[in-house]
């Protein structure tokens, strides 16, 4: 017990300030810059930062169903289904072109753990974080949610950050 | 002594009604005003909102939903004593508000040996807790309970020793004479306001509320009930209504030890008598709206003193055991001591 420090009285006292300032602010009127750090949620609305991992949004014309994301998700709850179909060629003579059809994505939220993924994994930027959250249903199969809704998420997406400066743009987005 | 004369069954009928209202409103008012908001806005939260304007029923919704809850009991459990231990401590929360007086002719029951009835009773609770530990057949119970007793034993003394000094500095151990002599002594001949004992006995209140934060087993004091080692400790056990009486008893006795102090060092329900020339031998003479008054008084002083309860258990954390023990037989103690030697000392002197 020789580096045994005793408590400090004016540190005891401190402490008593620092609740009672906390007290004070979280009473002060919100015109006055007080206010809890509470939001009353259902009352008002939370704004979530723009790159909060809300939910997963898909775009459609940019999915080809390659099946990566579902191959890579840890809970296998992505659900893919597609078609081969064939396209009169672009130029006179060639042969026609297969175009893949996406049928069916749906995600199951009840699975999903929000790991992302899926997002990093899809090589054609089909899937995207939406900070949306108010998407709860009132039973669990009700959580799987397909393309259309999972495109209609895609309003909320934020625009990608500015690249920082100096960074290469590599190819065309 | 009652301006009217009530039959003997209105009378306690009147004294089973106002223990009620002297027990349950400092509890209620104490739990949602500090537990809840004061506790919240420390943390810079809000605290419940949604039961009534800003949440004020949310004690009732608390209550109903604990009434609602199935009365476990453990297999092993010694039943009747596991049963009976949370009454023991509401029952030691009535006895102590019996002697407490909250106006001239506003009190249950006063007799010459208050001090020393109150000290006695309050030890009651110990023993719930004990058996609510010991019966409750959970080691988490039985720790919980073991560090209570030694707790609250250890406590009880710098208490007992801290109140010793108003008793001699009063001469009398009557609650009611010890509020009528604070607010009729002069400070060195003058009247203007009174003699509340907190001036000359301020170590023996610091002393005193830190002793009832520690009988309250309050944070810093909260070992035997630490949540996050002991699982709350005796309560472990205890669900629904029992767990709720635990519940109130603790606040109710945070509330009763609180009027207890304004009895004791900071004057009680009296204002200064020679404000309205009230004769400190005749308490008959004192106004009669003290009745109605004396109890405000007695609520406003009890909510300034359980605020500093309650502030300091947000603020601070637990005590170690062994922190917890030195402090009661190594500090407490000894300075309560040289309080009654000097206090003794110097009431010969004058």
């Amino acid at each position: 017990m020789a580096d045994h420090k005793k408590p400090q009285l004016p540190g005891l006292i401190k402490g008593l300030g620092v609740t009672f300032n906390t007290m004070v602010q979280t009473m002060k009127p919100k015109r006055f810059g007080g206010g809890a750090a509470t939001v009353q949620y259902p009352h008002e609305r939370e704004d979530p930062a723009p790159r909060a991992r809300g939910v997963i949004a898909l775009k459609e014309e940019n999915c080809t169903v390659c099946m990566l994301c579902s191959r890579s998700c840890p809970d296998w709850c992505i659900y893919i289904e597609g078609h081969k179909e064939k396209r009169p060629p672009r130029r006179e003579g060639g042969r026609d072109r297969t175009v893949s059809i996406l049928d069916r994505f749906d995600i199951d939220y009840a699975l999903c753990m929000y790991c992302g993924i899926c997002v990093e994994v899809c090589p054609f930027d089909a899937l995207f974080w939406s900070p949306e959250f108010e998407y709860s249903e009132p039973n669990i199969a009700s959580l799987l949610h397909d393309k259309v809704r999972l495109g209609e998420w895609m309003e909320s997406v934020p625009e990608p950050e500015p690249l920082e400066l100096g960074a290469e743009v590599k190819g065309k987005k | 002594m009652l301006a009217v004369d009530l039959p003997y069954w209105a009378q306690t009928l009147l004294r089973i009604v106002g223990g009620m209202v002297a027990v349950l409103l400092p509890a209620g008012s104490i739990v949602y005003l500090f537990l809840f908001k004061m506790m919240s806005f420390m943390q810079s939260r809000l605290g419940p909102m949604e039961a009534g304007p800003y949440g004020s029923m949310q004690l009732f919704a608390e209550v109903g939903k604990w009434l609602q809850k199935e009365d476990i009991a453990p297999e092993r459990a010694d039943l009747p004593i596991f049963r009976f231990a949370p009454l023991v401590v509401l029952m030691s929360t009535f006895l102590l508000v019996v002697v407490v007086p909250f106006g001239p002719d506003a009190y249950f029951t006063q007799f010459d040996a208050g001090v020393f009835y109150m000290l006695a009773v309050s030890s009651i609770s110990t023993l719930g807790i004990l058996m609510a530990g010991w019966s409750s057949a959970n080691k988490y119970s039985l720790l919980g309970g073991l560090r209570a007793a030694g707790q609250l034993i250890a406590y009880e003394l710098p208490m007992v020793l801290a109140v010793i000094g108003v008793v001699i500095q009063a001469g009398t151990m009557n609650l009611q004479q010890i509020v009528v002599k604070q607010n009729s002594d002069a400070i060195f001949g003058w009247h203007g306001l009174g003699f509340p004992y907190v001036l000359t006995q301020f170590v023996g209140f610091l002393v005193f509320m830190i002793a009832v934060q520690a009988e309250l087993t309050q944070t810093p004091f909260d070992m035997p009930i630490a949540e996050s080692e002991l699982v709350s400790g005796y309560m472990t056990e205890y669900s629904g209504f029992r767990f709720l009486i635990f519940f109130i008893a603790e606040f109710a006795t945070a509330g009763v030890f609180a009027l207890i102090a304004s009895v004791l060092f900071l004057g009680g329900w009296g204002v200064p008598f020679s404000w309205f020339g009230w004769d400190a031998h005749n308490i008959g003479s004192v106004a009669n709206w003290m009745n109605v008054g004396g109890p405000l008084i007695m609520f406003t002083k009890m909510m300034v003193l359980t605020a500093i309860i309650m502030w300091v258990r947000f603020s601070y954390p637990r005590f170690r055991e062994d922190q917890l023990q030195r402090f009661a037989w190594k500090v407490l103690i000894p300075i309560s001591l040289v309080n009654i030697m000097l206090t003794a000392i110097l009431k010969v002197a004058f």
